[in-house]
């Protein structure tokens, strides 16, 4: 394949322009190239209106992924990053169709990677939910001036006082970090989750990954994972967190399991997943010991025995086809909290065509699973979790009020730390240190400054929640849960209006 | 804005109907002519073990359909000892309203299930007859009844000659419709059983606390958010056995910091077991059962209530003209505080005077 290897050539949809008026390349500065980590940008020689010989920035036309760590980084204001025109502009072969096929012929075939969540043109429900308002026959409530309250508890709870209650999980935020372990992501963000999360009363998810001894001191506010791999899982590790969850699936990727390459594996990573240093960690599509859902309720008992029944297990699933059915299995099975993870949600890794064409949205899954439990009679044993999608704090209200009793975010937390959403987590270049262990870059991470980045977040995020609640005339979030009758649709047809259980705006 | 009154005699004295009348007459202001109503106690004495319950029929007369099938359907279920009209007294200001009907009956011993009481028997009926077309229960409780309609709730009053009537304990509402529509059904009290409830506010956990309801079996019919209060007050006390007490403070809940403050156990795990119970927006309301009321408020105390004693009579009042109208000098007259429960219970049956 010599003769037509640039038939295959794909350029990337992006590159950065260098403004060279405010470029100070001629007193030396390299920040552009340094910071880039994925090779696009280099200096080449010109010579200087002196004579003198100069290094001035350079785009490779490569690899640009619009990240934005060079715009960011430059002290000039010299960058800016610009879409390549490439193809005609046909509207159903689109550049990504086509890189896509180009990449595959050119290569070695196989399967196509990416990080982040799905991109599809799929309706974002949340966008056609509005919520209602106080107006003259009730009066609004102002946070500022009277107590409103987002305390949420997680676990199972009996249906009648007086039976005693299992351990639950006090959320002062019902907002979580989502999953994402160890080795997708470097120990410093992992601290600074820890740490945010202390701070604000809420928690944060290990992930599949293990959890690395120097944060154990966070374990109150940490929710450790078993994912298919078991990797990091010991007696030790379950008894370190405050809660325990059975990984079966993600949105990002249903049915499918999960790659660390052997590059990654660092010592550090190496000691906390319990894997021979520089070998890959392969996390299986099902759990070897999960063909059904007696399974699932043997693995959720051994977790509870193990533990002592001193922690709620939640189990994680993605939002799929049949979410409803599945979740109250689930909640029988004996699990105390269920994450069901829409389509949307990240990864670091997933094949394109499972990430695009896989599950489905978080809104129309959590709305039917919290009417099945309800039908059911059952909704007081389990806690449901929304995730996968959720974009600001008014999506953590409206998921609520569809039935979520919290909600995990994650892609929020990456933008949060500088992430530009540029969906090549699985490369280990991140430019912000995030979602790579290098040396050099992890180093980009300082854990302070993230921690207070996260806990910002939080924070703005429970102040706009409170907002919300009290333009509402609710002043306590149980009050809201489950509560339909505070959203009305727009633009949604009849069976999306059913499922979601609201009625149309106007009605 | 809406007006409510509770007139209470603890040691059971029956007064009659124009006491209450005229106590809520004097609120007019607080209502549009769009609803009035009364819940009253001890009127049926002579029928004091059989269950009482006032039906609405809309539409034709009574030569409604739906009579029939309400009627087929009751005496499948129950023994129907008695049924007659409710004497109605139109006027120019009330000319017309749907057909009332009182039946005075207790379930058949074989309909009742392993899984269910006596009560719970009852409380099926009545969510299924207001599944019916055109049929609605107003109220099902023993010894007791409801008279409501659209109007001024003086008007109400005269249209059924509640002064008529004899009864230990009143309540009154007078309505001022602003999320659902006037018709008689919305009217208050709202009643399941032998529990009633006259509310002035919104409740904005309606959709919460109205899903939760649903899976214990009430259903809401009778699109009004008050409704929601009945069937929350019946299921906490009634089915899970919560103490009154307790049951307001589900309701009406302090706040998880002073909660954490007095480390309270009990308190927790009542407001983490029935969040979806939680009552929120601005509410006062008086909840009344065979044998007592409860006077409760939201917990930012967004709507006024007064309470107040003379002797062994407790009154409840949107206004306190109300009260200063039927007790100009009382013993005592407070405002309860946001959140706290007036809990008034009747002295027992044996030891009340029961003077007519």
């Amino acid at each position: 394949m010599e003769k037509m290897k640039n038939n295959w050539k794909v350029v990337p949809p992006f590159h950065p322009e260098f403004d060279l008026e405010r470029c100070d390349y001629e007193s030396g500065c390299d920040i552009c190239a340094r910071e880039c980590s994925f090779g696009e940008i280099s200096r080449k020689p010109v010579k200087g209106k002196d004579g003198n010989v100069y290094y001035r920035p350079w785009a490779n036309l490569t690899s640009c992924g619009a990240c934005q760590r060079c715009v960011k980084m430059c002290p000039g204001d010299a960058i800016h990053i610009t879409r390549s025109t490439m193809h005609t502009g046909h509207n159903y072969w689109t550049d990504e169709y086509v890189n896509s096929i180009w990449k595959q012929a050119g290569s070695e075939g196989g399967v196509l990677l990416v990080g982040n969540g799905s991109t599809g043109p799929q309706r974002r429900y949340f966008d056609h939910l509005l919520f209602d308002a106080c107006q003259v026959t009730n009066p609004s409530i102002d946070p500022l001036r009277e107590p409103m309250e987002i305390r949420t508890y997680l676990g199972r709870k009996p249906q009648v006082f007086g039976d005693g209650i299992e351990p639950q999980l006090k959320l002062d935020i019902p907002i979580m970090f989502g999953a994402m372990s160890f080795g997708a992501l470097n120990l410093r963000v992992h601290e600074a989750e820890a740490r945010a999360t202390k701070r604000t009363g809420t928690f944060w998810n290990t992930g599949e990954g293990g959890f690395h001894k120097s944060l154990r001191e966070y374990g109150e506010n940490t929710i450790v994972q078993i994912a298919s791999g078991r990797f990091g899982v010991s007696e030790d590790y379950l008894k370190s967190a405050a809660a325990v969850e059975i990984k079966v699936g993600q949105g990002a990727k249903p049915g499918i399991g999960g790659h660390l390459p052997g590059e990654k594996v660092s010592k550090a990573i190496s000691e906390t997943r319990m894997i021979p240093e520089g070998s890959d960690a392969l996390s299986p599509a099902p759990h070897h010991d999960i063909y059904s859902i007696e399974d699932l309720r043997q693995l959720i008992y051994a977790i509870k025995e193990a533990t002592e029944y001193r922690v709620p297990v939640s189990v994680k699933i993605a939002a799929v086809h049949n979410v409803a059915p599945i979740v109250s299995g689930i909640a029988r099975a004996g699990a105390d909290i269920i994450a069901i993870d829409g389509f949307r949600g990240g990864t670091g890794a997933s094949p394109l065509q499972i990430r695009q064409n896989t599950g489905i949205p978080i809104e129309l899954a959590i709305a039917a699973a919290d009417q099945r439990l309800r039908e059911e009679k059952i909704r007081n044993s389990v806690s449901l979790i929304a995730s996968g999608g959720i974009q600001t704090s008014a999506d953590v209200l409206k998921a609520i009020c569809l039935g979520a009793d919290a909600v995990y975010v994650a892609t929020p937390v990456l933008i949060a730390l500088g992430c530009g959403v540029c969906q090549r987590c699985f490369s280990g270049k991140c430019a912000y240190g995030i979602t790579t262990n290098k040396p050099g870059l992890a180093e980009r991470i300082d854990v302070d400054e993230a921690t207070d980045a996260l806990t910002n977040l939080l924070r703005a995020w429970a102040e706009e929640m409170e907002e919300l609640m009290g333009s509402m005339g609710i002043s306590t979030i149980e009050a809201l849960r489950g509560n339909r009758d505070r959203l009305r649709g727009i633009n949604l047809n009849d069976e999306e209006l059913r499922i979601l259980g609201v009625k149309h705006a106007g009605a | 804005m809406c007006g409510i009154v509770g007139i209470i005699n603890a040691d059971r004295s029956l007064i009659d109907g124009s006491f209450i009348r005229e106590a809520i007459r004097i609120q007019r202001e607080r209502g549009n002519g769009l609803g009035g109503g009364f819940a009253a106690y001890g009127v049926y004495p002579e029928h004091k073990d059989k269950y009482a319950f006032h039906i609405m029929y809309q539409g034709e007369g009574r030569h409604n359909a739906v009579i029939h099938d309400v009627e087929d359907y009751l005496e499948s279920k129950t023994k129907i000892y008695q049924s007659q009209e409710i004497p109605v007294y139109p006027s120019d200001r009330i000319p017309k309203g749907p057909y009332f009907k009182r039946y005075f009956l207790k379930p058949i011993e074989e309909q009742i299930q392993p899984d269910q009481s006596e009560e719970d028997l009852i409380v099926e009926i009545v969510m299924h007859i207001n599944t019916m077309n055109g049929a609605f229960v107003v109220s099902s409780g023993k010894n007791m009844g409801v008279f409501k309609g659209v109007g001024y709730p003086e008007d109400v009053a005269d249209y059924f000659r509640i002064q008529d009537y004899k009864a230990h304990m009143w309540i009154a509402h007078n309505r001022f419709p602003t999320n659902t529509p006037g018709w008689w059904g919305g009217a208050h009290p709202f009643t399941i059983l032998d529990k009633a409830v006259v509310h002035n506010g919104e409740i904005t956990s309606y959709g919460t606390n109205l899903r939760w309801l649903e899976m214990y079996g009430y259903f809401c019919r009778l699109k009004t958010d008050t409704e929601v209060i009945t069937y929350i007050y019946d299921k906490l006390t009634r089915k899970d056995g919560l103490s009154m007490n307790d049951a307001c403070y589900v309701m009406a809940p302090s706040l998880w910091e002073e909660i954490d403050r007095e480390n309270d156990g009990k308190k927790r795990a009542l407001r983490q077991i029935y969040g979806q119970a939680v009552v929120n927006g601005p509410f006062g309301v008086v909840l009344t059962h065979y044998n007592g009321a409860i006077i409760l408020n939201d917990r930012n105390k967004l709507r006024p209530v007064v309470c107040a004693r003379k002797g062994n009579t407790y009154y409840a009042s949107s206004e306190e003209c109300s009260i200063r109208l039927l007790s100009p000098e009382v013993d005592e007259i407070w405002s309860p505080r946001g959140g706290e429960p007036v809990i008034v219970d009747l002295l027992p049956e044996e030891d009340s005077r029961g003077v007519a």
